[in-house]
């Protein structure tokens, strides 16, 4: 009878999902964004484009982080040979950087504008134009109804928008967004204590999940990819590959 | 046909320019072979007896303080066709005719004027008013115009099929020959055209070659002669005059629309595209608003352009009323050809999408604000990108791989105290904004010298430190060690 009703409740969810624009995994895209255990907490399990992320950063670190996460999100949206746009203000985004997390900066068309409704008129445009593969913007602070036109501008293009909001007054203001993100930096790991500084890690907070479930992760970047990070796994893993 | 001659064409250019050298002995030289020639000379100078191909010292010698000026390669084409493009006015067909004539078609024009003669007349006295001395001739041949406009005595106007007889008093010269063949016609004492020309063609052809019968044919008008004519290209242009003032937005933007349709058809089925273009509105107080708008790439999509002048309409002030609209294109490209795609492909940054929205952008913001970066061979992490110049541009050189770049970098440099006993290792620790950070791991140095033939100053030696809540950030010991004084920076913080 028990069993019956989960059954019932699965369906019926999957059903909500499917109204509401979620469609399942297809078959091709299994391999995901490689974030792992992760991605379990998004709507069928799919990390979810074209639509609106936003990630929150209190301080420079913080920022720099994001930008880290958000690149290598970018690199994977990317793979078709789109540009994205990635428009700020007092940006402080080095370019060459991103090279490491799969993006070739050539393709990364930056907009370098002083005021803020100059910002959000850029990025409603930029969401609009089918050809590209997403578009950041660094805004610190954005209403419900700018959030909103962003988040329709993206259903009907198809072009996944990401908000970094660098220092906000009000982070935990209400947006239409599907995912709030927020990545703060972690101490790095080596093998046997050797000297150096190891491949970036970050704690990654899902503060906000539409129709998913909210988590902390370890993440890390692995030479070329993405990787849930794990003390104990990422040690024999180093510790086999130097035997080897 | 009309053959124009313009005996004295640079120097009466250069007294235009300079009033002062009017009526002055002055020559224009070039160097030839170790010695300066002459290749022009003033009619003041002529009379002294300088003329074209002298040697300046020879002419030194007779007018002492003569002034020379440089000769320009190409000034004297580049003065006929300015001139021959200013004679349209008097026909349809106007050519040049090197080094110093032009020839007009005047069938068909000159009654126009009130006969030949006016016709003449008035071509001559513009050309006059304007400094060019000249003589004109016409006839039915370019051969025989040229021949009397430059060796004719008596009247400039031949009469149809008179030409036998208008050339018979000139000398062989005046037959556009090469230089050896007349040179031999002098020696034989064939000192006049009317001396040979009932000479048998045979007799001719064997002592002058082909070449002086073609000539002579052509001057008689048995043989016919081609030259090119100039053409003026018409500009991209459109005009719309308005029955009524106009004042509202909508009827602005039903005149764009309709100047862009003419246009665009235009410049369509002549394979070009729109660069950048310009929009006047002729006001009734006389004044005119100027719009401008620019691409990316070239465009003669209707729809497209007029929503980059859409964006500006705003800025455009009928004031009592717009009477005309004027529309430019001041830069056109042939148009990229576009692949059909069956298939959506991977278009990348030459989608036409992008290069419009970019428009778009750039015409609301600016295109100051749109950046694109690519590698610079340099290591100096500030010159270590430059932004491109255009969507399509692809660098050379690739983004170095071997040493990590920060992820965020600060324009400049900021100051922080550290703690650092020994030379050559990374600091203990570091204190920025007022928090100290224990340093944990560290990764360096990496020195990078200061490239010395572009500025002065220490080399950097960077460290990749991390501190104990695994914030990572990229400082810089500026120049060598010292144990007083060692200066250093934070430039960056990474993922």
């Amino acid at each position: 009878m028990k069993t019956d009703k989960e059954e019932i409740v699965a369906q019926l969810k999957k059903q909500i999902l499917e109204t509401q624009g979620f469609k399942p995994a297809p078959i091709s895209n299994t391999e995901g964004f490689g974030l792992g255990s992760l991605e379990a907490c998004f709507p069928n399990s799919v990390f979810p484009t074209a639509t609106i992320h936003e990630f929150l950063s209190e301080n420079l670190e913080d920022a720099a982080s994001s930008e880290g996460f958000i690149s290598g999100v970018m690199g994977k949206l990317m793979e078709n040979g789109s540009p994205c746009i990635w428009i700020s203000r007092n940006r402080k985004l080095f370019p060459p950087s991103m090279e490491r997390f799969g993006v070739d900066p050539q393709q990364v068309i930056f907009i370098d504008l002083n005021y803020e409704k100059e910002i959000l008129w850029t990025t409603e445009e930029a969401l609009k134009c089918e050809g590209l593969a997403c578009v950041v913007a660094e805004i610190p602070d954005i209403s419900f109804a700018q959030s909103r036109r962003l988040q329709l501008a993206t259903e009907k293009s198809g072009v996944t928008g990401i908000i970094l909001r660098k220092q906000p007054k009000y982070a935990r203001s209400a947006t239409p967004c599907t995912v709030r993100w927020q990545i703060k930096p972690q101490p790095s790991e080596m093998v046997d204590e050797m000297p150096g500084v190891g491949n970036p890690i970050w704690e990654v907070n899902l503060l906000k999940v539409r129709n998913g479930v909210t988590g902390t992760f370890q993440i890390q970047w692995l030479e070329d990819k993405f990787a849930s990070f794990d003390q104990k796994i990422a040690l024999a893993v180093l510790q086999t590959k130097q035997a080897g | 046909m009309v053959s124009i001659w313009f005996p004295n064409l640079l120097s009466d250019w250069l007294a235009t320019r300079k009033p002062e050298l009017k009526g002055e002995v002055f020559v224009f030289t070039k160097p030839e072979r170790g010695r300066i020639i002459v290749t022009a000379s003033s009619k003041e100078a002529e009379k002294q007896g300088i003329f074209c191909g002298a040697i300046l010292a020879d002419a030194k010698a007779i007018v002492p303080n003569i002034q020379c000026f440089d000769d320009e390669a190409n000034l004297n084409k580049k003065l006929l066709t300015r001139i021959a493009k200013w004679a349209i006015r008097y026909s349809p067909f106007v050519a040049i005719d090197l080094p110093e004539g032009i020839i007009l078609d005047s069938s068909g024009c000159s009654h126009l004027w009130g006969g030949e003669e006016k016709y003449l007349q008035h071509i001559l006295a513009k050309l006059n008013e304007s400094g060019y001395g000249c003589r004109a001739a016409l006839s039915d041949t370019i051969g025989t115009s040229w021949a009397i406009a430059r060796f004719g005595k008596k009247l400039p106007i031949i009469a149809p099929n008179e030409q036998y007889n208008a050339l018979l008093n000139l000398p062989p010269i005046a037959l556009r020959l090469e230089t050896n063949s007349y040179q031999r016609l002098y020696k034989l004492g064939l000192d006049k055209i009317g001396k040979f020309i009932q000479m048998p063609r045979s007799v001719l052809r064997r002592r002058f070659g082909e070449g002086m019968l073609l000539k002579l044919a052509q001057a008689l008008g048995t043989e016919e002669e081609t030259v090119k004519p100039i053409i003026i290209i018409q500009p991209y242009e459109e005009r719309l005059a308005c029955l009524e003032p106009i004042r509202t937005k909508t009827a602005i933007e039903i005149a764009i629309e309709k100047l862009l349709e003419n246009l665009c058809n235009r410049l369509a089925s002549d394979g070009l595209g729109m660069r950048s273009a310009e929009l006047k509105g002729y006001r009734l107080d006389g004044k005119v608003t100027l719009t401008k708008i620019g691409t990316n790439q070239p465009s003669h999509n209707i729809k497209h352009l007029f929503k980059l002048f859409q964006l500006r309409i705003d800025q455009i002030e009928p004031a009592l009323g717009i009477e005309l609209f004027m529309l430019t294109a001041i830069k056109t490209e042939a148009m990229l050809v576009q692949q059909e795609k069956l298939w959506g492909g991977k278009p990348g940054l030459a989608d036409q999408n992008i290069a419009q929205l970019l428009d778009r952008l750039a015409g609301k913001i600016g295109p100051q604000a749109i950046k694109r970066y690519i590698p610079q061979a340099h290591y100096w992490p500030e010159r270590s990108l430059r932004t491109a110049v255009s969507l399509e541009e692809k660098s050379e050189c690739s983004w170095q791989k071997v040493n990590p770049r920060p992820m965020e970098m600060l324009k400049n440099p900021e100051p922080v105290q550290v703690t650092a006993p020994i030379p050559d290792y990374p600091p203990m620790n570091f204190r920025y904004k007022d928090e100290l950070h224990l340093i944990k791991k560290a990764d360096g140095p990496e020195r990078i010298e200061r490239e010395w033939w572009i500025e002065k100053g220490e080399h950097r030696d960077y460290y990749i430190v991390e501190d104990e809540k695994g914030r990572r950030y990229w400082i810089f010991r500026s120049g060598h060690y010292s144990e007083e004084k060692s200066n250093w920076f934070i430039h960056g913080f990474f993922a």
